[in-house]
């Protein structure tokens, strides 16, 4: 079978296995096996599937499918080896340097010539079809239908694996499901604590649909398809948040995310309509002649530079239209130069991007993430790695081609803002999973801020590193808080004795999230994404300095930052001597179901980032860049915006800068984290202390949760706290005057109908009976008297009728 | 007219017949044993099967074109048949009273007064 026919088929059955499962869950789940322990085999099997078929696919596209563009990713590949290979200042290439020395005069025109630095001059590898038609309703088409490209088969890979890992670990973490739960955070009116049948099967219910949802969105060929499996994300996250649904802090969450969720999903679907109206497509690939999103957004004959598509031009041309000029190609060209529809773009890229924020936690709507923590640890991990915060900047990656540059430029301020935001949070937090939690949001302001600034590559990098040590530092926290029953950290401390391979598997999360390396040797993962985005900053920081040093600023601030509050969770937990003894006298190591995946994802988080590996990311990445991407752009509405080629930050002198410039921010996190928790010569009291209007603002998390409940929600309860009283009084009053109104129509009626009717009845029913009752003695059974009676009444009757004749005659 | 001195007509044998009935009559008002009240009611039907087979008379239907001349016979044996499963009938029933109550006297058969 050749990879356009194996490859969807892989990839289809990849994804509709954990369906399967689910399926198969919700009808037989509490008869599978003792509690439904089967459930859980049922859904680790079927996501063991999908990471099997997905890993096929991965080795077909790998092994027999670089195509044209491997030796593009390969050129990309050496630059990235040469830069950790060779010392700065070293192999200068003269050209690049050039380059960017003209671009760093930003203002003149930029001439093509990308194809010196790597960038792909072709459309990448992409299969793309309909696999089904739902509906064809005029131009609009609904389609389930696939795009498969090398980010989709990598992210089907990694998510699968990842979530299998996840499966395996939940069956140990969950084992409390498998008979009566008494809750303790629950306490009934009565002042019991709540009993309840456990719900193991249930949770390996949702998580199966979890990954199908999941799965779709990655396999998704067309942006409504996207929409679907995007709200479909959505719910799984709410029954997986609201898991101890008994719990009010749990339902609150789970309603919080799915609500700001929805916020975000608003702004999409105006982008969607925005795209639909204009373009009448949904499909990103050209389907079967059909021009898709991706190919009218850059079309080949503009050379594959962002255009403003026709549809969008006749749109916002729409009066002249109307006043008769004739809509030629020319007269649209003209528009077009004159920037006719690109409002409309920006507002489709906008739009599109406010799905990311909601689903991605990016500021101003990341205030549901660390709420999602009341979920089970083994969903946290899930949520917040593979599936549906990675969805947002899957999206907003896949999706790049259509961002115009000012999209780009709020795509980068969200999430700079957002890293910045979420790291101080964390560095005051003492709940070991919200730390996590802050950390995950502040990454993915990393990873939006890479897309941002046109590191595209960069962003979705560090997308797939984070995954592997993200899920790696949840599931170890998860491990803690089983061992520990708290999550609060200033309860444990020296457990590394209790529980190494927690400990020190989560000390390689730390480091990798740390980025810790020998600069320019070797390091883990999160050191070389970390820096392809910081360096990509710096590039673009270069051409565009009043964006760019805010950027810059907080970019390599936010490392710091991580240094410190990562290495502050390790060492408040792990190391020095234990704070609550109780605590620490029955903490015990996790089962190996458990550890295991711990010990795997650790390894992973060392090496999935390096960028010589046969199977390197960025190799993948690389061969599924869109065309046109990465290259100099200037934006239209900022005249003076300027996007850099990524790969221009590859050149030693800018990636150089990078990584000394965050080696040092990061080692001065980790040294004051060390002095604050390992030398204790600061005592963080003191500092608490002495900078106490800023330790409450962080520890208040920036008071974005009362803002907001100041903004929306006091309003929100205000107003419909006066609808209420409008139908309570006015519209319930006036009902119910109707309703006596009838009442008492209706009871005269009763009156008429009990007394007159009835009674006219009953009298002619008694007079009936008592004529029947007087007739009934005439009846005596006698038979003699009968025929007597006979007789008599017969010679009456006779004389009667012969008298009457007589009478008449 | 007498009717000892015409010569015998239709009217002799509805007398005979009116005598039968009569008797019929009288036998099941007085009688209190039930068969001697079946067997009023035999004469009865053979009163009125005398009655038929006089009025089926050749005097009587003149020869009508529309008439077999045998009406009344047939009337007769149905009556006859008739009589027969009446019988039968009233002796199982009868019985049965005989069976419960251990008595033929229809003066305790009161039981379906009303």
């Amino acid at each position: 079978m050749s990879p356009d026919q194996s490859l969807p088929l892989l990839l289809s059955l990849a994804w509709l296995v954990p369906l399967a499962s689910f399926a198969l869950i919700v009808l037989f789940g509490p008869r599978m096996g003792k509690h439904g322990i089967l459930a859980s085999y049922v859904a680790t099997g079927a996501i063991l599937t999908s990471f099997l078929l997905s890993l096929t696919a991965f080795c077909i596209w790998h092994f027999g499918h670089l195509g044209a563009r491997g030796d593009v990713a390969a050129v990309h590949a050496s630059h990235e080896a040469n830069d950790h290979g060779d010392t700065v200042g070293e192999s200068v290439d003269d050209s690049i340097m050039a380059e960017h020395a003209t671009l760093e005069h930003a203002g003149e025109v930029h001439e093509g010539g990308h194809a010196g630095h790597g960038l792909p001059t072709e459309p990448s590898k992409a299969y793309t079809k309909d696999m089904y038609t739902l509906a064809q309703i005029g131009k609009l088409k609904l389609a389930v239908s696939y795009y498969i490209d090398s980010l989709t088969i990598l992210m089907f890979t990694m998510v699968s694996f990842i979530a299998t890992l996840i499966h395996f670990y939940a069956y140990g973490y969950m084992h409390d499901e498998l008979h009566e739960v008494v809750d303790h955070e629950v306490t009934l009116s009565d002042g019991h604590h709540l009993h309840r049948p456990g719900r193991f099967h249930r949770f390996f219910q949702y998580l199966s649909l979890f990954c199908f949802s999941m799965l779709g969105l990655v396999i998704a060929g067309n942006i409504l398809m996207v929409f679907v499996f995007w709200e479909l994300v959505g719910i799984c996250s709410y029954f997986l948040i609201g898991f101890y649904i008994e719990r009010k802090s749990a339902s609150n969450a789970a309603n919080k995310a799915f609500i700001v969720n929805r916020v975000g999903d608003f702004g999409m679907i105006i982008g969607l309509m925005a795209l639909w109206a204009s373009l009448g497509t949904f499909a990103f690939g050209d389907v079967g002649g059909e021009q898709g999103i991706f190919s009218t957004v850059r079309p080949a004959d503009k050379n594959y530079e962002l255009t403003v598509p026709d549809g969008m031009v006749r749109y916002a041309a729409m009066d002249q239209i109307a006043a008769g000029v004739e809509p030629t190609a020319e007269q649209i060209d003209t528009w077009r130069a004159e920037g006719y529809g690109y409002w409309l773009l920006v507002i489709a890229g906008i739009g599109i991007f406010c799905g990311c924020v909601g689903k991605s936690a990016q500021f101003p709507l990341h205030v549901w993430l660390p709420d999602a923590m009341e979920g089970p640890t083994p969903v946290s991990a899930l949520v917040h790695s593979a599936t549906m915060v990675a969805a947002g900047v899957y999206l907003a990656g896949r999706f790049y081609p259509v961002f115009a540059p000012e999209v780009l430029l709020v795509i980068a301020y969200a999430g700079c803002i957002t890293l910045f935001l979420a790291a101080t949070i964390a560095i005051t937090a003492v709940d070991i999973k919200r730390v996590l939690a802050y950390s995950t949001v502040s990454q993915l302001g990393y990873m939006m801020l890479g897309l941002g600034v046109g590191g595209w590559a960069a962003g979705l990098f560090h997308l797939v590193t984070h995954a592997f040590f993200k899920s790696l530092l949840f599931m170890c926290s998860g491990s803690v808080i089983h061992a520990t029953h708290t999550n609060d950290m200033r309860r444990m401390g020296g457990l590394r004795h209790k529980m190494p391979w927690t400990a020190y598997t989560m000390l390689v999360g730390v480091l990798a999230i740390y980025g810790a390396a020998i600069p320019f040797v070797i390091g883990f993962s999160g050191y070389y994404s970390k820096d392809s985005i910081v360096a990509q900053v710096l590039s673009f920081y270069n051409v565009n300095p009043t964006h760019g040093g805010i950027f810059f600023a907080l970019s390599v601030g936010g490392a710091g930052l991580t240094a410190f509050y990562m290495f502050r969770l390790w060492f408040m937990t792990f190391a020095g001597k234990p704070r609550d003894h109780h605590v620490y006298d029955h903490a015990h190591e996790s089962p190996k179901v458990m550890y295991l995946p711990l010990v795997i994802l650790a390894v992973f988080a060392v090496i999935v980032g390096f960028p010589w590996f046969p199977f390197s990311v960025v190799k993948l990445l690389e061969q599924a860049r869109p065309v046109g991407v990465g290259a100099t752009s200037f934006g239209y509405l900022l005249p003076t915006l300027v996007y850099p080629e990524e790969p221009l930050s590859h050149s030693p002198a800018i990636h150089g800068l990078a990584e000394i410039s965050l080696f040092f921010v990061a080692l001065a996190g980790l040294v004051l984290s060390a002095a604050f928790y390992v030398f204790r010569s600061l005592n963080p009291e003191d500092v608490r202390r002495q900078f106490a209007p800023i330790y409450r603002l962080f520890w208040n998390k920036w008071y974005f949760d009362e803002l907001y409940n100041a903004i929306f929600v006091r309003p929100v309860m205000f107003f419909s706290k006066m609808v209420s009283n409008f139908d309570r009084r006015v519209i319930d009053g006036a009902i119910d005057a109707l309703a006596r109104g009838v009442r008492s129509i209706a009871s005269i009626d009763d009156m008429i109908d009990r007394y007159l009717i009835d009674g006219l009845v009953n009298v002619v029913a008694a007079w009936t009976y008592s004529i029947g009752d007087s007739l009934r003695s005439v009846q005596t059974g006698k038979l003699r008297q009968y025929v007597m009676l006979i007789v008599i009444g017969t010679v009456a009757l006779t004389l009667l009728i012969r008298w009457s004749v007589a009478a008449t005659t | 007219m007498h009717l000892l001195t015409q010569p015998v007509g239709v009217s002799h044998f509805l007398v005979v017949g009116a005598v039968l009935f009569i008797s019929g009559i009288v036998c099941m008002a007085v009688k209190r044993n039930a068969l001697g009240i079946l067997m009023g009611v035999e004469l009865v039907l053979n009163g009125a099967n005398i009655n038929f087979v006089a009025f089926s008379s050749e005097f009587l239907s003149g020869g009508s074109p529309y008439s077999l001349g045998l009406d009344g016979q047939f009337i007769s044996l149905f009556v006859i048949v008739l009589a027969a499963a009446e019988a039968a009938v009233a002796l199982a029933i009868t019985l049965n009273f005989y069976n419960n109550h251990a008595t033929v006297d229809v003066d305790r058969a009161d039981e379906l007064k009303g």
